[in-house]
């Protein structure tokens, strides 16, 4: 199996994988970065959302060779001990029921919010359209990237 | 389900002290059962022992409090909202606070179960007087160092002050508190005095799920774990014949691939009665990997022969069965009042209408995951279950291993719905580790999930009604479903005791696709049905829909009829509610709105839809809920049970379709599947009745008004009944033809 070098939250670290393996699961099984969740592996629904030189990509979708030279950010990476504008946003509006979308909600909205600093509802609304919330905790999400947007 | 043998038993049975070793007061107790009397309570917290007692507070010589939370979180707010009526009786204050969730107690544990909504409504009472007593007893102890009269003395926030204003914290006389009597009798406080319960309380794990911490069964690692994916049949009704695992074997990663399915199936038929056993008995086909991917890749590599062994069945065919169960066929009759027959013969008018529903998959977002390690000397389990006490049951029973030797651990859940009450990934992935002999972890794919699961079953209701002289006299509702839906005391919901002539029955078609418990089993596609029946009802009789409702309860006496489930009161008191907030018939030109009320799981709510229309389809503009829960212990996670029922309501009535065709499931993943996203959302605005009883599920209620709210909205906008679920087949029909 060859090996990579992957760029993540900033540290450089080795990887043995075989070429076609998504990104997600060398993060989760290789890396022990299990922020990053499984939901649909067809890049549906968002759960598996990262950075990928800032841009929200779906890392069931990425395979690992084709990364190198790129910057990975994860939801561990986002910032140091939840302190993005994004996730003090997501605490004040005690956004997750079972949690388990959140991690991928918060990568989109931050990547979001990092292109439009000042995105009106719709913009907000058609942005997270690709992160399903199977608990529909939707109005708390779309509350929280508004606040999130004043505070950035 | 029985949840208590009566409401009020020995505090000194069911809760203990203990001075622990490490310094600190640890104070047992049990929900629902009244413990051994010789029970006794351990001195260390790594020996925590949940045979005697369910729960456990530890308080700190530093005061701090943490609370071994028993019941299993699935999103609903338990492992927040149970420590908080605990906390609140206790007096300490909340940010001095931590919640560890407890693993199982695999012998006395009797309701560690999160389903039907019912895990606040059932512990109230003990968490409550568990922590009175605690306080009680720290009380006590720094009356005895003060040498004065307790009653002399006044709590806050875990302190405790004198006459003199001098304090002791709780943390300075745990030691002298553990070791006294437990008191027989204590004062609750009164609801006036609550300073916990009714604030807003954050999600106890907020800062863990924001952060991507390691939290849910997918996310669990264990020394050595292998990774395992399972090949199951393709359709219902076909077994395993044989397989060809030489391509999966050549991918890198791949360990073994074994076959399971010998256990249960020996299980099964030794009479064992589970309800997880619907499941195939076939043999299935396990691709052991070291990690996910190879795993996943090596399933889809085994070549696999399969033979039908019962009747590959079809939606078309499902629908010809229920309507013949409709129309043809007597059902079994769960309530009937009055003379049905003679009102609907003197009826000036009758009407009659059809409903029908798709089966649906759970779709937890998190897939089936659990983790199992057996040895010859003990079994270890860790994952996501909703039901772990039985699963822990069983695989003890299927492999030989009494209670003692097994430990399971619960896990945060990526969602229920009532999926994770059947424990079949448990038993499956128990008998992989058996076979192979190391810790793995089972994990299904979405595929897996939506293909091989249990869903809700396919149902289409016949509802009839007899009108005479502008009244209502009779009401007739058949229920036919795939494997059955309705139990006994539904029967027993509104309209039953409005309506003097008055039968519900219920038929179902023995099926060989496994159905089960779906978020507001029975009622989440039955309220639709009614509610959207009883709007067509106030067109013809030409009365305003809520006034119908409300003219109905009139005729109510539930002093007469003890079977009653539903509270005339509390209906009418949400009815009231939603008509003011939701501003029922005082919206701007373009608004249309639609109503709709529903009890279940204890809890009384009613919807307002307000809908606009563009492109000739409804748009969702806001839902207002009115909601009868009793006393609302965390209002920010209340608020976001009701918004999310009444999204996925929403949501699923909307778009949810699913299908079989000669066994097999037609939708497989969300590129088809479609679930509501946020551009399709509403605003859901909640509002609580304002009461003092005892507080009611909240997990499920929101969602069965949902889908009728918004049908009746669609309805008077467009003047287009829908009567089948999801609605966008009908409404795209429409569209499409003008
Ligand atoms: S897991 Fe990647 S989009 Fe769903
Ligand atoms: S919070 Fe459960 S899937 Fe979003």
């Amino acid at each position: 199996m060859p090996n990579y070098t992957l760029n993540v939250n900033g540290q450089q670290r080795q990887v043995t994988a075989d070429e076609d393996t998504p990104l997600l699961w060398v993060l989760r099984d290789e890396l022990d970065l299990v922020g990053t969740k499984f939901g649909c592996g067809i890049a549906q629904c968002g759960a598996c959302t990262v950075h990928i030189d800032g841009v929200a990509m779906r890392s069931c979708q990425m395979q690992v060779s084709i990364l190198d030279g790129t910057k990975i950010t994860t939801i561990e990476g986002l910032s140091v001990d939840g302190k993005h504008p994004v996730q003090e946003a997501w605490k004040t509006i005690d956004v997750p029921q079972c949690g388990y979308c959140q991690a991928g909600q918060i990568m989109t909205a931050s990547a979001f919010l990092a292109e439009n600093k000042n995105p009106t509802e719709k913009e907000i609304r058609n942005a997270m359209h690709g992160n399903i919330c199977r608990c529909a905790s939707y109005n708390r999400i779309e509350k929280a990237v508004k606040l999130a947007a004043k505070n950035l | 389900m029985k949840l208590h043998k009566k409401d009020n038993f020995s505090r000194r049975n069911f809760l203990k002290t203990s001075v622990l070793a490490s310094g600190g007061m640890l104070i047992g107790f049990n929900f629902l059962t009244a413990c051994k009397p010789e029970a006794k309570m351990p001195v260390t917290i790594d020996n925590l022992n949940f045979n005697d007692f369910n729960a456990y507070i530890k308080i700190s010589e530093e005061g701090y409090v943490t609370i071994f939370s028993p019941n299993p979180e699935i999103g609903q707010g338990v492992k927040t909202a149970m420590p908080m009526i605990i906390a609140e009786e206790l007096d300490v204050a909340w940010k001095n606070v931590t919640v560890a969730q407890a693993d199982l107690d695999t012998k006395n544990f009797k309701r560690q179960v999160a389903g039907g909504s019912q895990s606040i409504r059932s512990s109230w009472s003990v968490l409550r007087e568990t922590g009175a007593t605690a306080k009680q007893m720290l009380m006590q102890a720094a009356a005895n160092k003060w040498q004065v009269d307790k009653s002399t003395l006044k709590v806050a926030n875990g302190i405790i002050t004198n006459n003199n204003g001098e304090t002791l914290g709780y943390g300075d006389v745990v030691k002298e508190a553990a070791l006294l009597e437990v008191p027989e009798k204590v004062t609750l406080k009164a609801l006036k005095d609550f300073t916990i319960i009714g604030k807003d309380a954050l999600n106890v794990d907020l800062h863990k799920i924001i952060t991507g911490q390691s939290l849910y069964g997918l996310d669990y690692k264990a020394e050595g774990m292998v990774y395992a994916t399972v090949l199951r049949p393709p359709a219902f009704g076909q077994e395993l014949v044989s397989f060809d695992a030489t391509e999966a074997k050549k991918i890198n990663g791949v360990l073994e691939v074994v076959t399971i399915g010998k256990k249960v199936r020996k299980f099964k038929n030794s009479g064992e009665k589970n309800w997880s056993f619907s499941l195939s008995s076939s043999d299935k086909v396990v691709v052991v990997a070291k990690n996910t991917w190879a795993a996943i890749k090596g399933k889809k590599a085994i070549k696999a022969k399969w033979k039908t062994i019962t009747a590959l069945e079809s939606t078309e065919q499902h629908n010809i069965v229920l309507n013949a169960i409709l129309n043809d066929k007597k059902g079994k009759v769960r309530r009937e009042d009055g003379n049905v027959k003679k009102a609907f013969a003197n009826a000036d008018k009758v009407i009659e209408k059809t409903y029908s529903a798709p089966f649906l998959p759970h779709n937890c977002m998190e897939p089936m995951n659990f983790y199992a390690n057996i040895t010859k000397e003990k079994v270890h389990l860790v994952g996501p279950i909703q039901t772990p006490e039985a699963a822990a049951n069983i695989v003890g029973k299927m492999f030989g291993f009494t209670q003692d030797k097994i430990h399971l651990e619960m896990t945060r859940m990526g969602g229920g719905f009532g999926r994770r009450l059947y424990g079949d990934f448990v038993f499956e992935v128990a008998e992989i580790a058996n076979k192979i002999q190391k810790p793995v972890k089972l994990i299904a794919t979405r595929e897996d999930d939506m293909t091989t699961g249990i869903y809700r079953p396919s149902t289409k209701y016949k509802i009839t009604a007899a009108l005479k002289d502008g009244e209502i006299s009779g009401y007739q509702l058949k229920e036919a479903a795939i494997n059955g839906n309705m139990y006994g005391s539904i029967a027993h919901f509104f309209p039953a005791g409005c309506i003097p002539n008055y039968k519900v029955e219920s038929g179902n078609y023995k099926s060989n696709i496994t159905t089960g418990a779906w978020r507001a089993p029975y009622t989440n596609f039955l309220a639709f049905a009614e509610q959207t029946f009883f709007d067509e009802l106030a067109t013809e009789l030409k009365i305003d829909p809520i006034q119908l409702r409300l003219d109905l309860l009139e005729n109510l006496d539930p002093k007469k009829d003890k079977r009653i489930q539903y509270s005339g009161k509390r209906t009418k008191d949400v009815i009231e509610l939603v008509r003011e907030k939701g501003n029922w018939g005082n919206v701007p030109v373009g608004v249309y709105q639609g109503f709709a009320t529903y009890y279940s799981h204890n809890t009384h709510v009613a919807e307002i839809a307000d809908i606009e229309i563009k492109n000739g389809l409804p748009v969702i503009k806001k839902i207002t809920v009115a909601v009868d829960c009793g006393i609302v212990v965390n209002p920010t996670g209340a608020k976001n049970q009701i918004e999310g029922g009444v999204l996925d309501g929403i949501g699923h009535a909307m778009y949810a379709n699913f299908s079989l065709k000669d066994g097999k499931p037609e939708y497989k993943n969300f590129d088809t599947y479609r679930l509501i996203r946020m551009n399709e959302t509403p605003i859901v605005e909640v509002h609580f009745v304002e009461n003092n009883l005892k507080p009611t599920g909240l997990g499920e209620p929101g969602l069965p008004p949902a889908g009728g709210a918004v049908a009746n909205a669609i309805n008077a906008a467009l003047g287009k009944r829908l009567y089948n679920q999801p609605f966008i087949k009908d409404l795209q029909k429409q569209t499409i033809l003008g």
